[in-house]
């Protein structure tokens, strides 16, 4: 018997999906429609800035198309890690994209938020109470760094979602969540297996990243009491034993091992199989609950204010003697710095990528071949906007002119554009890897309902 | 002598998480799974990606025909000296590989 019928419309709202197979998966009844709407891959940039990194237009598109959906079906309407870094303020930001198209709809509707950012006093006092455990590679952390945080974000799991779904509400908006607990989430409430509740909902996490046309985007998951089966909801793609099995693998570093908050799940024992009707059968996925229960942090400090310039090399002469050269104005430009700013190396940093050498591997690169010319891309951090522009402009004449040997005619670069500086505000980095171990699932969240 | 990549149908790398790489070899057979397992060398990977053998994790997992590896990122994803944001041109280091 099917305890639950989740619809996924894609991996993340912003990244668009197929409407016909959005289509075919409402006419199949569904119990709920779940998407995700962030992660950390995009960088530190998001949670740090505490903003959004798709465009408001592309998420209200995506999100009136939802939002419709679900008026017709009369079903929830569920996403988590709001506005990608799921902050606070990320969530009323999809709160006010919500209200909006409800207006424009003629739409009557109960919002209930879900709210994971931290209280950086909390998280001190729980960092002494030692309730904050590192996970491995494990970046220093003390009462400093978490001051320094400019966003602290739990990642809510099943539990908090449930929370939200027994509110009643017509649209859940849920700040930082995992990818997983969206989807598990219900089934888990309405008695399906717990392993196979986390099994499925990690296939299925990415929409149609589990069958053999990633970009349709919508997949169907039916759990039950053993296990779920899958399928894939555009009519040109379909999911086989393989191409579900092989999401385990994905942005997964252990393809057997999954935690989540509360416990793990263990798929060493689950069998794939394909079904007559086009769909993958699994089960044998097990649920480890843990003693306590934890959730995962992440936080982005400030590293510092970037401002890059970009040179190019075509001189041949030049091209080939790329390394040689950067090394050799890298000296100089420092001795620059220090002379007429009074700037020594750790209040700034000065560094240069060859874009054509080993722009992207650096000193991983193991190919030599000679480039066509050489992009010289120049990025300079400093702790203030003023600085690195000044040092910016400082550098710009050597940039463009500095010689590889005294005796030669002054040679000029190209430079792209003007201005050939690009101040490039904020830069943030990550500085937890850690959980928080929690005396109930709800102390580190907050649920606010309101109609509209 | 031939690459890895021209021996396997794809290898491809990824984040997993801000603070770790993955790495999944697909090697299309059995028989070039067999291949794989017994003559790729975990410090020969470890060399290239240089890595410390004990970081390195693999994983073979004979159901798909697959061989994984995992490391922690020495730079965290976003780091200010971070060259490649979703570690996906770790897969060419692999896929060049002399095998």
């Amino acid at each position: 018997m099917i305890c639950s019928k989740v619809l996924v419309p894609s991996g993340v709202l912003g990244l668009g999906f197929d409407i016909e197979a959005l289509k075919n998966g409402l006419n199949r009844k569904p119990d709920i429609i779940s998407i995700d709407g962030g992660s950390t891959d995009s960088g530190p940039y998001s949670l740090g800035s505490g903003t959004s990194k798709y465009s408001r237009s592309a998420i209200k598109s995506e999100w009136k198309i939802l939002m419709k959906a679900r008026e017709e079906a009369k079903i929830p309407l569920l996403i988590g890690s709001s506005g990608t870094c799921g902050t606070d303020e990320m969530v009323d930001w999809m709160e006010d994209i919500t209200i909006e198209l409800a207006e424009e709809m003629g739409q009557s509707i109960k919002i209930t938020k879900l709210y994971c950012e931290q209280n950086k006093e909390f998280i001190k006092t729980s960092f002494k109470k030692q309730k904050i455990s590192s996970l491995d590679p494990s970046p220093k952390l003390d009462a400093d760094i978490i001051h320094d945080m400019s966003h602290i974000v739990a990642l809510a799991g099943a539990e908090q979602i449930q929370e939200c779904i027994k509110t009643g509400a017509d649209i859940i908006l849920a700040g930082r969540t995992t990818d997983t607990a969206i989807i598990s989430a219900l089934p888990l409430m309405k008695g399906a297996d717990p392993g196979g509740s986390w099994h499925g909902a990690k296939i299925a996490e990415c929409g149609a990243l589990c069958s053999n046309n990633p970009t349709s985007g919508v997949v169907l998951v039916e759990f039950d009491k053993s296990g779920f089966t899958v399928e894939a909801m555009a009519s040109n793609a379909s999911c086989t034993p393989e191409s579900v099995a092989a999401h385990m693998l994905y942005e997964n570093a252990d393809p057997f091992i999954l935690y989540e908050p509360g416990g793990y799940m263990d798929v060493t024992n689950a069998n794939y199989r394909l079904e007559k009707n086009g769909k993958v059968r699994v089960d044998g996925a097990n649920w480890l609950k843990s003693g306590t229960y934890n959730v995962k942090l992440e936080g982005a400090k400030i590293t510092g204010y970037q401002t890059s310039l970009l040179v190019l090399l075509r001189d041949q002469n030049y091209v080939e003697n790329a390394k040689t050269w950067v090394s050799k104005l890298s000296n100089f430009l420092k001795k620059q710095i220090k002379e007429k700013m009074e700037l020594d190396t750790p209040l700034y940093s000065l560094e240069f990528r060859l874009i054509g050498v080993n722009g992207a591997l650096g000193e991983l690169e193991t190919k030599v071949r000679e480039p066509t010319e050489v992009g010289v891309l120049c990025i300079i951090t400093s702790k203030k906007t003023a600085i690195s522009n000044e040092i910016a402009k400082l550098i710009n004449p050597f940039l463009l002119h500095y010689p590889l040997t005294d005796n030669e005619e002054l040679p000029t670069f190209a430079f792209p554009y003007s201005p050939v500086h690009s101040d490039r505000g904020c830069v943030y980095e990550f500085v937890l890897n850690h959980t928080l171990e929690l005396n109930h699932p709800m102390e580190a969240f907050r649920i606010k309902t309101s109609e509209v | 002598m031939s690459t890895l990549g021209k021996k396997v149908s794809r290898i491809r790398s990824k984040n997993a998480g801000p603070f770790w790489i993955t790495i999944d070899i697909f090697c299309g057979s059995i028989d070039v799974y067999k291949d794989i397992c017994l003559n790729l060398h975990n410090q020969k990977v470890a060399d290239l990606l240089k890595v410390k053998g004990q970081d390195l994790k693999r994983f073979e997992i004979e159901k798909l025909n697959v061989i994984k590896f995992s490391f922690p990122r020495k730079i965290p994803q976003g780091h200010v000296l971070d060259r490649d944001m979703h570690g996906a041109q770790m897969a060419v280091l692999l896929s060049e590989m002399d095998f």
